[in-house]
């Protein structure tokens, strides 16, 4: 165990390593973004005396350098600087949005594992058959559509023409789980891509594993298929799932951005859009280093669950 | 979708803000007390008002960093809440002049550089009167130099430091020069009257105003409740409770509204307004005359220091087919002056016309036959990229070659200012005397036309010492005469800003342009 250990350190190492990339790179990219949060505020009244007094009141006049450091020596207390839109505390922006992010993404995984490990197991069990055909047909179709277009199909007719549920969730703040009509057609748009490519590589991955030598083998000593393919074939085609899976929840956070435009979600997606839109740049760095660790932790889990389903596999660090 | 709503948005409102900044000079003449005022919206088909009920309105909004500040107004959805929890001394009516709020009346001494502003009996939520200090704190806090209040620029004709309050409830404001247009200042997008003392921490939590709702909830970038007011000055509104919710993605205001989850979605597109207008389902609410749109040409460089080019440009536009394109139609065509249907507007002036034959021609007279130029455009408001193409097929008929270059849309505003020739431009409602201040005298901060010239500085400067409202009325005629024959902004029309409503929803003003007194204005609004 102590040789998984050192793999675990060495890769939380390597990950904290990335999130400082991340955030340095997060700050070149808004630092040459054309304009600063002054030009972006000033609008279309961009009286240069305005935007000079707006630059000095958002000590945006010191230079790059000192802010960065300013920022970052703050972030080691936890301390994720103030908004320059509003003087608000950056912390206050992700408390207030992650929940909302969260609860979508951990629904969305929640249904997404069953489903997508239970449609490729269906499809590998009758590969090149009718059902086979059906699932493979209908998961590339979907994940060919894009969310946004996805959405305004499923709110057309679910929530406009059929009018089963609501076809926002405007109004109802945070507190989504008190309106749960109202998350049924979000988790589906973003069920939709990941449940696809999920159930292809569960598929692939279990007709790799039932063409095995070692599953035949098994088969040769009479355990029944059931067993056979549940824990023997199965574990061998879940250690690459959990990695697309780890990939798959750093893009939740990502695909969020759509499905919380098109539904009025106020999460961290709605906070980065706006937040880039105003070169509010505390509060992007912010984000960037939430969406950093949890990408990095979120790999790192993948890759120790994928580590113990199939240590043969040889999972780099 | 691939653009930011909220910042085109925000640029839009901006060009709206800063109304009579720099307002010069003036005269004034005094009457207007107790005229007009509260334009109580509505066409009269909407029966008896009842009261009671939730109004729920979806705005596009600025998300977390949204603020009750009302002096921090910034977007549409922060002036319409600035406006329920509020008021200001005076604001816009239709036609941009400015009408008597919290101010029952103004008075200037003969020379126009001091004004007696009386205020009518007014409280504050918490009980406490709307006093002359009350006005002076907010003016003083708007003002205060190490801040960058928005209506800060507005104000700056006002010596702050040599203006008192008479009494509890006149103020005599001191001006630095002349301002026969001064109603425009105490109208000023921002300038509300907050109650003396207030700090901005009371704004996110307990906002205290002397508007027609009550503060009761506020999450930034979610919503706001507010409450009826039943002591308003201007009679309580009929609303128990308004909500403000925030959706950025127009399909999704639409779709909110579709379903029945709001009953009022601000700013839709044509497309949606076409597809739904008479169909039954839900009201389309047209405001005529919200948004100037054009072409800015800077007169101070090659090739529109020549006036004949300029002319030829004038000629060149077909403005019907601009707004059929560029704003799907929803508009009508503008002839090259701001604020059609607005006080002071020069209306008797012929309509410009496409022209491609005179246009030629007077390149030819110019030199400029083979001419090509760069415009500027940018996706930061909507038909500005399609208006820049357009445009282009238009000048190539007429030999020109307009090369159409996009720029970055969150600094579009800063960028085109001092740089380029020719570039797409828009403006919210204001004042034309505000138009012209800001933008069209040598020491405006955004003349983008660049256009600078001593004598029709010296225009502006007479009409603000002009106390005679007709005389001051030809003034303004003269220097848009002047404008139409010569000026830089190619004015090819006025778009409609676009609303839809429930169908139970009556009393909402349909005259107003978009920043203007009656606009998203829920106190006379009532649920049928």
């Amino acid at each position: 165990m102590s040789g998984l250990g050192t793999w675990a350190a060495r890769r939380l190492l390597l990950g904290g390593a990335q999130t400082v990339a991340v955030v340095l790179l997060v700050f070149a990219l808004t630092e040459a973004l054309p304009g600063d949060a002054a030009v972006a505020l000033a609008g279309d009244q961009p009286d240069p005396a305005r935007i000079a007094a707006i630059r000095e009141a958002m000590d945006l006049d010191r230079p790059a350098h000192e802010r960065l450091g300013d920022w970052a020596s703050g972030l080691l207390h936890a301390d994720f600087g103030t908004s320059l839109a509003s003087g608000r505390p950056v912390t206050s922006y992700i408390s207030g949005a992650f929940g909302p992010t969260l609860l979508l993404a951990s629904l969305t995984v929640v249904l997404l594992v069953p489903l997508g490990v239970g449609l490729g197991v269906l499809a590998a069990r009758f590969e090149g058959r009718f059902v086979d055909r059906l699932v493979s047909a209908v998961t590339l179709g979907v994940y060919a559509v894009p969310e946004f277009a996805f959405g305004v199909l499923l709110v057309t007719v679910f929530a406009l023409r059929l009018d089963w549920l609501p076809p926002t969730a405007v109004g109802y703040g945070t507190d989504l789980l008190a309106h749960p009509a109202a998350l049924v057609l979000p988790v589906l748009v973003l069920l939709s891509r990941p449940v696809c490519s999920l159930s292809r590589l569960v598929r692939a991955g279990m007709i790799d594993a039932l063409a095995s030598p070692y599953v035949a083998q098994a088969m040769r000593y009479g355990i029944p298929g059931a067993r056979v393919r549940h824990a023997h074939a199965l574990p061998n085609a879940v250690a690459p799932a959990a990695q697309q899976l780890a990939r798959t929840v750093d893009w939740l956070l990502c695909g969020v951005i759509v499905v919380e435009a098109l539904f009025v979600i106020p999460g961290l997606g709605t906070v980065l859009m706006n937040a880039v839109a105003e070169r509010d740049v505390p509060v992007v760095q912010g984000l960037a280093v939430v969406f950093g660790v949890v990408t990095v932790v979120l790999n790192l889990g993948a890759d120790l669950v994928a580590h113990r389903f199939a240590p043969r596999a040889e999972v780099a660090a | 979708m691939q653009d930011h709503p909220g910042l085109r948005r925000r640029g839009f409102l901006t060009a709206a803000s800063g109304i009579g900044a720099l307002a010069l000079v003036g005269c004034g003449d005094s009457d207007d007390s107790g005229s007009g005022g509260s334009g109580q919206g509505g066409d009269s088909g909407d029966g008896k008002p009842r009261r009671g009920g939730r109004l729920r309105a979806a705005f596009a909004g600025g998300g977390a960093s949204e603020t009750l500040d009302p002096h921090l107004a910034n977007l549409f959805a922060d002036v319409a809440r600035a406006k329920a929890l509020f008021d200001k001394l005076a604001d816009y009516g239709d036609d941009l002049s400015a009408q008597p709020r919290l101010a029952s009346g103004w008075e200037p001494n003969a020379g126009l550089d001091r004004w007696k502003v009386t205020l009518r009996k007014a409280d504050f939520h918490s009980g406490k009167p709307v006093t002359a200090e009350d006005v002076l704190f907010s003016y003083r806090r708007i003002a205060d130099p190490e801040k960058a209040f928005r209506a800060k620029a507005s104000l700056e004709p006002i010596d702050l430091k040599a203006s008192r309050a008479v009494d509890e409830r006149t103020v005599e404001f001191v001006l630095k020069r002349p301002t026969a247009e001064f109603p425009n200042v105490l109208a000023a997008f921002g300038a509300y009257i907050v109650p003396d003392g207030s700090s901005a921490a009371d704004f996110d939590k307990k906002p205290v105003g002397s508007g027609p709702f009550r503060f009761v909830s506020f999450a930034p970038g979610r919503s706001a409740v507010f409450r009826r007011n039943d002591d308003h000055w201007d009679g309580a509104p009929h609303l128990d409770e308004v909500e403000f919710v925030v959706a950025n993605e127009e399909s999704a205001r639409v779709n909110a509204l579709l379903g029945g989850q709001v009953e009022y979605a601000h700013e839709l597109n044509p497309t949606t307004a076409r597809a739904h207008e008479g169909k039954g389902q839900i009201e389309i609410v047209r405001l005529r005359n919200s948004a100037m749109q054009a072409f800015a040409m800077k007169t101070d460089r090659a090739p529109f220091d020549d006036k004949r080019v300029r002319e030829a440009f004038f000629l060149i536009a077909d403005r019907q087919e601009l707004v059929d394109g560029a704003l799907s139609g929803a508009g009508v065509v503008g002839n090259d002056l701001f604020g059609k249907g607005y006080e002071y507007y020069a209306d008797g002036l012929p309509q410009r016309e496409q022209d491609l034959d005179r246009a030629r021609s007077l390149l030819k007279k110019a030199g400029a036959g083979k001419l090509k130029v760069t415009l500027d455009t940018s996706a930061v408001a909507a038909g500005f990229t399609e208006a820049a193409s357009i445009f282009r097929d238009q000048a190539a008929r007429a030999g020109v070659t307009v090369d159409v270059k996009m720029g970055s849309k969150d600094s579009y505003w800063a960028d085109i200012l001092d740089s380029g020739t020719l570039c797409c431009y828009r403006s919210g409602a204001m004042p034309i005397e505000s138009h012209i201040s800001q933008r069209l005298l040598t020491g405006s901060t955004t003349n983008a036309t660049k256009w600078q010239h001593k004598d029709f500085d010296a225009l502006y400067q007479q009409a603000q010492s002009t106390k005679d409202e007709k005389e001051r009325a030809a003034v303004f005629g003269r220097m848009q005469r002047r404008l139409y024959a010569e000026g830089g902004f190619l004015v090819w029309g006025f778009a409609d800003w676009i609303i839809g409503t429930a169908k139970g929803v009556k009393g909402v003003d349909r005259k107003a342009p978009a920043n203007t007194l009656d606009w998203a204005r829920f106190d006379k609004v009532w649920l049928a």
